[in-house]
């Protein structure tokens, strides 16, 4: 589906399946320089149990225009305007990795228009190497390598996609390798600068279940503690054998997870 | 769909799925499809990426199962292909129309091993919004990886080098992840990847997947469909073979740079297409693409007539007469009156093969032994 924001398009992925106002609205937020297919599985199942999808491109990203924001806070913002553009005076809101902070932050600041929220590989605060940052800085390619390298579990490396015949590291690659010059740099940058998480994860009033995963050094399990301790209605499920990109390793699972915690859904 | 998983083994299996992921792996793709040889293989990238009214550019210099496909099938369902010489890139220019959606030519042609440029022939597709399928059978991953070439696609008839052996077959289809179907001036050309598909709930696999939508639909139509997929004993035997596939290569192209150097000196052999000899026209290109080797296929003509021909493959001992190639064991060929004999005297002479012509897949036999038996059926043949 697309719609505007703020002036720009915005794409997000519906399922195959048109928006109903009448249902409730599941809104997925990827990470830094991914798009809405990180989402494919679990959103794809949301459309078809009863659920509006709304896997969104940020801004900047994927199929959306405009330009990527700066920070945090600013993707909070934006996503308010999203539910805005929805109409949707409610909506679950799902992150991942920088996705999970602008998510936190969202329900921080706008708890009456976030119903459930789940951060998936979130941390707080959420510090990016040097080499790293200095890397993307330049659009070098072995800032993508190094996401690469530590995004997956070791056995996440060697195969076992669920979904057959797709090799998670490339896939993921080729993903990264389509962001325009500058995005991965402004994403890691935001997600540096971001000290705010437990502070925000006080505020948030309504329930919150945080996916982990046990191998991901991304977002080290240890780095979601003060978050967790600071969330009020929390639910932490931490996957074994997995890295920073969960919803492409443990597909099923994080989509079984998401499913208890969003509830039962209408009939379809 | 909605999960993912095995539901049916047509469609997908464990073992052809770790397959599928090592060939990705080795290519740099994004992910595979295994089917049930590598003409399979051709076939399902074709028919995901267009419909009748379509049209191919194509090497002339294919292998003959390929050609037949091209030439001959695909026409009776609507898919025109023009051939044009693989080293005449204007040649390729000029063949493109409006209803171009691909392509396609092998890292090595066959028989005669013209070296395909690769990156110049990636950039004209691509500055035609049209994606670049290549057949690497002849490469596998260790002589070229054509990803990094700027190649879109790829297959392979894994029946060759990867499996080694010469005990299966099967193919492989990989996807580059690298050609954008939802761009502008493409998404128009490619319907079955940016329109809903009502056989698969309305899905837009390029909304599905901005990487892999190829493979989507290639698996969620064509192999649902048309249902040539690999069988995982298969697949297990492949994956032993790609095991061994460096040390195999790496004694594949010792023992075939031997061999080349043998026939060329040998009085009876007027002359030898190899890309490493100085002689060949590719000889700069493979040194730039194929920096490892050129192949262990090549093709070399003798000094006589069909019968002499005909006399030296039969005085051979230890290399079998087959059409097979990437064995472990040595082969030798005729191509005129095998792999290639459906082809027009015309054609065969543009594929660069004459009646003289006598095609070799060199193995993993000890060398000194290799040059002896043909040493031996030479000698028979020149009498």
């Amino acid at each position: 589906m697309r719609f505007d924001v703020r002036g720009h398009p915005v794409y997000a992925y519906g399922g195959s399946r048109a928006f109903d106002r009448e249902r409730p609205s599941v809104v997925f937020v990827h990470g830094a320089a991914n798009d809405h297919g990180v989402f494919a599985q679990q959103s794809r199942y949301s459309a078809w149990h009863g659920m509006n999808a709304v896997a969104l491109d940020l801004p900047g990203h994927g199929r959306s225009g405009g330009d990527p924001l700066a920070s945090v806070e600013a993707l909070a913002d934006w996503l308010r305007d999203v539910f805005d553009a929805l109409d949707a005076t409610r909506a679950h809101l799902v992150g991942h990795s920088m996705g999970a902070l602008a998510a936190l932050e969202c329900a921080a600041r706008y708890p009456e228009r976030v119903q459930h929220l789940a951060l998936l590989g979130p941390s707080a605060p959420m510090p990016v190497t040097a080499d790293l940052l200095a890397a993307a800085a330049v659009n070098d390619h072995v800032a993508y390598e190094l996401i690469n390298g530590w995004s997956f579990a070791a056995a996440s490396q060697l195969g076992g996609n669920e979904v057959p015949g797709v090799w998670m590291p490339g896939n993921a690659m080729r993903l990264m390798e389509r962001t325009r010059d500058g995005v991965l740099s402004l994403d890691l940058l935001a997600c540096n600068g971001y000290t705010n998480g437990v502070e925000a994860a006080a505020r948030v009033r309504g329930p919150t279940l945080v996916i982990l995963g046990a191998r991901d050094v991304m977002a080290p399990p240890r780095n979601a503690k003060a978050l967790t301790d600071a969330l009020s209605d929390v639910r932490t499920v931490t996957l074994p054998d997995t890295g920073h990109a969960l919803m492409a390793e443990r597909p099923g699972e994080v989509l079984d997870e998401l499913r208890k915690f969003l509830g039962p859904s209408p009939a379809t | 769909m909605e999960r993912g998983g095995h539901v049916y083994s047509r469609l997908s299996n464990p073992t052809c799925a770790v397959l599928e992921e090592r060939i990705a792996a080795l290519e740099g793709g994004v992910g595979a499809i295994a089917t049930a040889s590598g003409q399979a293989a051709l076939h399902l990238a074709i028919v995901t990426l267009m419909s009748a009214g379509a049209h191919v550019v194509a090497s002339r210099s294919l292998y003959g199962g390929s050609h037949n496909l091209l030439d001959y099938t695909l026409p009776r369902f609507g898919i025109e292909t023009t051939f044009v010489d693989p080293r005449d890139l204007d040649a390729w220019a000029r063949a493109i129309r409006p209803q171009t959606r691909l392509l396609f030519g092998e890292t090595l042609g066959n028989p005669g091993l013209e070296v395909l440029d690769v990156p110049r022939v990636a950039d004209l597709a691509h500055a035609h919004r049209l994606p670049l399928l290549v057949d690497s059978t002849f490469t596998t991953p260790w002589l070229m990886r054509p990803f990094e070439h700027g190649a879109d696609l790829a297959v392979h008839s894994a029946t060759k080098f990867l499996s080694g052996h010469g005990t299966v077959i099967g193919g492989l289809l990989v996807d580059s992840g690298q050609f954008d179907w939802n761009a502008d001036g493409v998404r128009e050309k490619f319907p079955t990847l940016t329109e809903p598909y009502a056989g698969f709930h309305d899905m837009v696999f390029a909304e599905e997947s901005s990487t892999a939508a190829f493979l989507l639909r290639a698996r969620r139509e064509g192999v649902r469909d048309f249902g040539a997929c690999m069988a995982p004993m298969t697949a297990f035997h492949i994956l032993q073979g790609i095991e061994t596939l460096p040390v195999r290569m790496a004694r594949h192209i010792e023992n075939a740079r031997a061999i080349v150097g043998f026939l060329r000196e040998h009085p009876f052999v007027s002359d030898v297409g190899y890309p490493e000899l100085p002689t060949h026209p590719d000889h700069a290109l493979a040194a730039r693409l194929l920096p490892r080797g050129a192949g262990a296929v090549f093709s070399f003509n003798l000094r006589g007539t069909r019968e002499q021909g005909r006399r030296f493959i039969e005085a051979l001992r230890l290399f079998s007469h087959l059409a097979n190639v990437g064995d472990a064991k040595s082969l030798v060929i005729h191509p005129a009156s095998t792999t290639h004999f459906r082809m027009s005297d015309e054609d065969l002479r543009r594929a660069g093969i004459t009646e003289g012509t006598i095609r070799l897949s060199i193995g993993l036999e000890d060398r000194a032994d290799l040059i002896d038996d043909l040493s031996r059926a030479l000698s028979v043949a020149s009498k």
